[in-house]
């Protein structure tokens, strides 16, 4: 019989044996949540446009869990930055990031979002981490789709191995607090 | 079909000394004028029975560092539909003083165009209802298009000269 071609997500360390398995609940919620990314598309310019390739047939990003485009803040998982911010934009991704619910990743694609990229200029915020954390950065100028297919994965690796505390950790309040949030 | 002579003649027989200098770019009429006198030709020509200059195509800022009394100024391109005849009317004011009289009250369309000049520039049009900035941030306390400032500030911090070799 031919092998099939479906991969299912691997199981995480534990023990197995006839009919069950154990493992702790933090891999097994880790599991769950890495596979079932829902990403906000925070396109503002040409990133954007490969992200669209990135979500179509031809790259696919349902591949990774992340068949649904979530296009409001309040169930989206993941905030995906595409594109120049421009600082009067940014008061306005920030409140986006503020809608989402914890727990919340980003990620920021292209030299734009991550720098500034080519605009060192008056009028371009140098970089949304000014504004927002970021989880992982995505440079190219714009990416092309496997690099922000690169990009999810990397989100799904931390993702996967998050702390269930980590979110209440004083390190993480901390770091809201660095950009002004409660 | 108008000349762009008959246009400057009937402008200077109106107005004499208000009319600085003109000169013609690449077939186009463009003068200079008293910056004290710029609504007042303005509204000259929109009612001239003749020329019938209704149309404010665009209105823009300059800034000429070097021009000692005249560094900044303000541009307005005028288009008669009647007659397909454009022109470009300029006026020049010190940046100690950055003041001219507003357009608003001959065309409504340089509402928004001064506000964008102001916002760019910081001129003052005196008289304008909402002169507030328009594309910049509100709390932006300078005038980007002003051409003082180094190519490369020193002194940023939004930038961090690790990352990017400077």
């Amino acid at each position: 019989m031919k092998e099939s071609k479906v991969n299912i997500a691997e199981e995480p360390e534990g023990l197995k044996g006839e009919g069950f398995f154990a493992t702790s609940l933090e891999k097994v919620v880790g599991l769950a949540r890495a596979n079932s990314i829902w990403p906000l598309p925070f396109a503002t310019s040409c990133c954007g446009i490969e992200f669209m390739a990135t979500m179509a047939s031809d790259y696919d990003l349902a591949r990774f869990g992340s068949e649904r485009l979530s296009f409001s803040p309040r169930q989206a998982d993941l905030l995906m930055v595409m594109g120049t911010i421009s600082k009067k934009m940014a008061p306005i991704l920030k409140k986006v990031y503020l809608q989402m619910a914890e727990p919340r990743w980003v990620l920021s694609v292209g030299a734009c979002a991550c720098s500034g990229g080519i605009f060192d200029t008056y009028s371009v915020l140098q970089g949304i981490d000014k504004v927002i954390p970021v989880d992982v950065y995505v440079p190219g100028c714009p990416p092309r789709p496997e690099q922000i297919i690169d990009g999810i994965v990397k989100i799904q690796e931390l993702v996967k191995s998050e702390s269930l505390r980590r979110r209440n950790s004083d390190e993480y309040k901390d770091l809201m607090a660095s950009y002004g949030i409660e | 079909m108008l000349e762009n002579k008959y246009v400057l003649e009937a402008l200077q027989a109106q107005f004499g000394d208000a009319i600085l200098a003109a000169e013609e770019s690449y077939g186009m009429l463009s003068f200079e004028i008293n910056p004290a006198k710029n609504t007042e030709i303005a509204t000259w020509l929109f009612e001239h029975p003749e020329l019938k200059v209704t149309f404010l195509t665009d209105l823009c800022g300059v800034h000429f560092p070097n021009n000692a009394g005249k560094e900044l100024g303000v541009v307005y391109h005028f288009h008669s539909f009647e007659n397909n005849f454009r022109m470009r009317m300029k006026a020049f004011i010190p940046v100690a003083n950055p003041t001219i009289n507003t357009m608003t009250t001959v065309y409504n369309a340089a509402n928004w165009m001064e506000r964008e000049t102001f916002d760019f520039y910081g001129i003052l049009f005196e008289g304008h209802p909402n002169l507030k900035r328009i594309l910049n941030v509100d709390d932006m306390d300078y005038f980007p298009m002003r051409k003082e400032y180094p190519l490369e500030d020193a002194t940023r911090t939004d930038k961090d000269d690790r990352y990017f070799g400077r």
